[in-house]
């Protein structure tokens, strides 16, 4: 297999040092939406957000990408002030950072391939045979080979996560943002996708950002957690400690999602496991 | 902070704007009580004419930034001109048949049957081809556009642009408008040869008028001030259909139901405006070629 991804041999960005900086950062539209929140991403760290519907878990997420201006607070990506950018230099940096959205957002009149080839020919001067090279590796990441000539109508539920995750990728993103990667998912699939978003950041070192409501998927992926309620961020560290919390809400969201010790345990095996893959090609057994 | 994507007074996308209550700026639906208060409806309809204005405008900042997306200008033209041929060939022969119709009885009246041709060629040319194929092109581009680019950004994929800084603007909007403005004009065209068509059809059965004679009286009577006018002003149409239609669909809120909305105030806003655009072109036709 060829690798064009420079992410596999790249060493400059060392998991630890800080990508992503969102400080005290409150919105309010009709009512208050995040009130006071912040939040830290490392290099290659990945940061679930949890939290019921509403709580502003996506608005955090299109603030971070300048697609939303806080009232408050300050949001700083390698110690550039997202709020305060230009136009130019917010495109720039919307470059770095991938987006998969709930729906997948797949171009209708694109087929898959031209949906990731149109992303690489605005974004780099690479050749077409180059391209075409790229579009292909990553689409073998995801395992949608096939699915190269096929119109998104034509691809299911989890296809079109995949194919979303591939052109997330396909721009080599040092950050990956995932708007509810496994929600409208049969269970299956969800854990399949999941797992593919582990192995993602486990072979490409991307750091990331999960928000979702399903502890599962967090459980899986993540190795810190940030929980919102009614736009303050009521939790903050490693996923394991949730079950320990005192708070009611934090017990009751916990205890709704049905997560008992052996499923945990089942859970931190998969992870080990695909985090074992690290800088290896085999193909993963999803 | 002004919304530079959508000309909205702030920065909020529209695909949140379901959960963010309208946040964008965005004229949200009223409350049935308040909707019948006629200052809101007056400072809801001023806002929507000032976002339209300003996504309008940004048409030309641009025009002004190579590089243009030309294969995608030419598959809109495929969509919004070669895919109207058959409306536009129906609504043209029919314009001229029933205009020759319906103004027959007068013209033997008053004895001046020959001038048929020539009143049918200035009225269709002038007035009737550019107004009447804009509106309802405005209708089936503009409602297909904003429905179109509603679905689009009720599945986020007008986001997905913005966030892998692709400018949504310039590669929907943009080629969508040129190739209204170029197709409309093209359209009008071939509209105005079909009326003549359609009128010498009904010339033909009822008077028996051979091809020289209808063509002869055509050429004799129709000028250039006649012809272009009527040409040129089917570019504005077009922008303003492009620009509606694209308006409605960019910053669509209410998901599916949204589209829907977004369609159908693309087809009546763009043929009002056409309309009002109208007389203002007729004014100005009369003012540089006087009577």
């Amino acid at each position: 297999m060829i690798h064009l991804f420079k992410h596999e041999t790249k060493e400059e960005t060392p998991k630890g040092g800080m990508l992503l900086r969102v400080e005290h950062v409150s919105v309010a539209f009709d009512h208050p939406v995040l009130r006071d929140v912040s939040i830290h991403v490392a290099h290659g760290e990945t940061l679930a957000i949890l939290g019921k519907s509403g709580t502003g878990k996506s608005v955090l997420l299109k603030l971070i990408v300048g697609l939303l201006d806080p009232d408050k607070g300050k949001i700083f990506y390698k110690d550039k002030d997202v709020t305060n950018l230009k136009e130019e230099a917010l495109m720039e940096l919307r470059t770095q950072i991938g987006f998969l959205f709930q729906g997948s957002a797949l171009f209708d009149s694109m087929t898959v391939g031209q949906n990731l080839d149109f992303f690489l020919s605005k974004h780099t001067e690479l050749e077409p045979d180059a391209r075409e090279k790229k579009i292909v590796e990553a689409l073998d990441m995801v395992q949608l080979g096939r699915a190269i000539d096929k119109l998104p109508s034509e691809l299911s539920g989890g296809m079109r996560k995949r194919a979303g995750l591939a052109r997330s990728i396909v721009l080599e993103p040092e950050l990956i943002l995932y708007d509810e990667p496994t929600t409208g998912l049969d269970p299956l699939t969800a854990s399949s996708i999941a797992e593919l978003i582990l192995e993602m950041q486990s072979r490409l070192g991307i750091a990331s950002i999960v928000v979702t409501h399903d502890l599962p998927t967090a459980f899986t992926v993540a190795d810190r957690a940030v929980v919102l309620n009614e736009g303050y961020a009521v939790f903050e560290g490693r996923l394991e400690d949730l079950h320990d919390s005192s708070d009611e809400f934090l017990r009751e969201y916990v205890g709704a999602s049905h997560l008992d010790r052996a499923r945990r345990e089942k859970l931190l095996a998969t992870k080990q496991w695909a985090q074992g893959l690290q800088h290896k090609t085999v193909a993963p057994p999803i | 902070m002004e919304n530079e994507s959508t000309g909205q007074p702030n920065t909020v996308s529209a695909s949140s704007a379901p959960e963010l209550g309208g946040a964008r700026g965005l004229p949200t639906a009223p409350a049935p009580a308040e909707a019948e208060s006629s200052p809101r409806v007056w400072g809801t309809s001023l806002i929507h004419l000032g976002g339209l204005w300003k996504f309008g405008m940004r048409f030309f900042r641009a025009l002004s930034r190579p590089p243009y997306e030309f294969k995608e200008i030419i598959r809109q033209l495929n969509v919004i001109g070669f895919r109207s041929l058959s409306l536009v060939s129906v609504v043209g022969v029919v314009i001229g048949a029933v205009l020759t119709m319906q103004s027959r009885p007068v013209m033997i009246k008053f004895g001046a049957e020959a001038f048929i041709p020539a009143m049918v060629a200035i009225s269709v040319m002038r007035e009737l081809s550019p107004v009447l194929i804009s509106v309802i092109l405005g209708g089936r581009v503009g409602a297909g556009i904003g429905a179109e680019l509603g679905s689009m950004r009720a599945s986020e994929q007008i986001d997905a642009m913005d966030v892998a800084a692709l400018d949504p603007y310039k590669y929907l909007v943009f080629t969508r408008v040129v190739a209204c403005m170029i197709a409309l004009p093209l359209l009008c065209i071939y509209a105005d040869f079909l009326a003549l068509i359609g009128s010498w059809i009904v010339e033909r059965v009822e008077a028996g008028m051979s091809v020289n004679l209808f063509v002869n009286s055509v050429v004799s009577s129709v000028e250039f001030s006649d012809y272009l006018p009527g040409v040129a002003k089917t570019i504005f149409f077009g922008f303003t259909i492009g620009v509606v239609g694209c308006y409605e669909g960019y910053n669509s809120t209410g998901g599916t139901e949204g589209v829907g909305k977004s369609a159908t105030d693309a087809a009546v806003t763009s043929s009002l405006l056409i309309i009002l655009l109208d007389v203002l072109f007729v004014k100005l036709t009369l003012m540089i070629w006087p009577p």
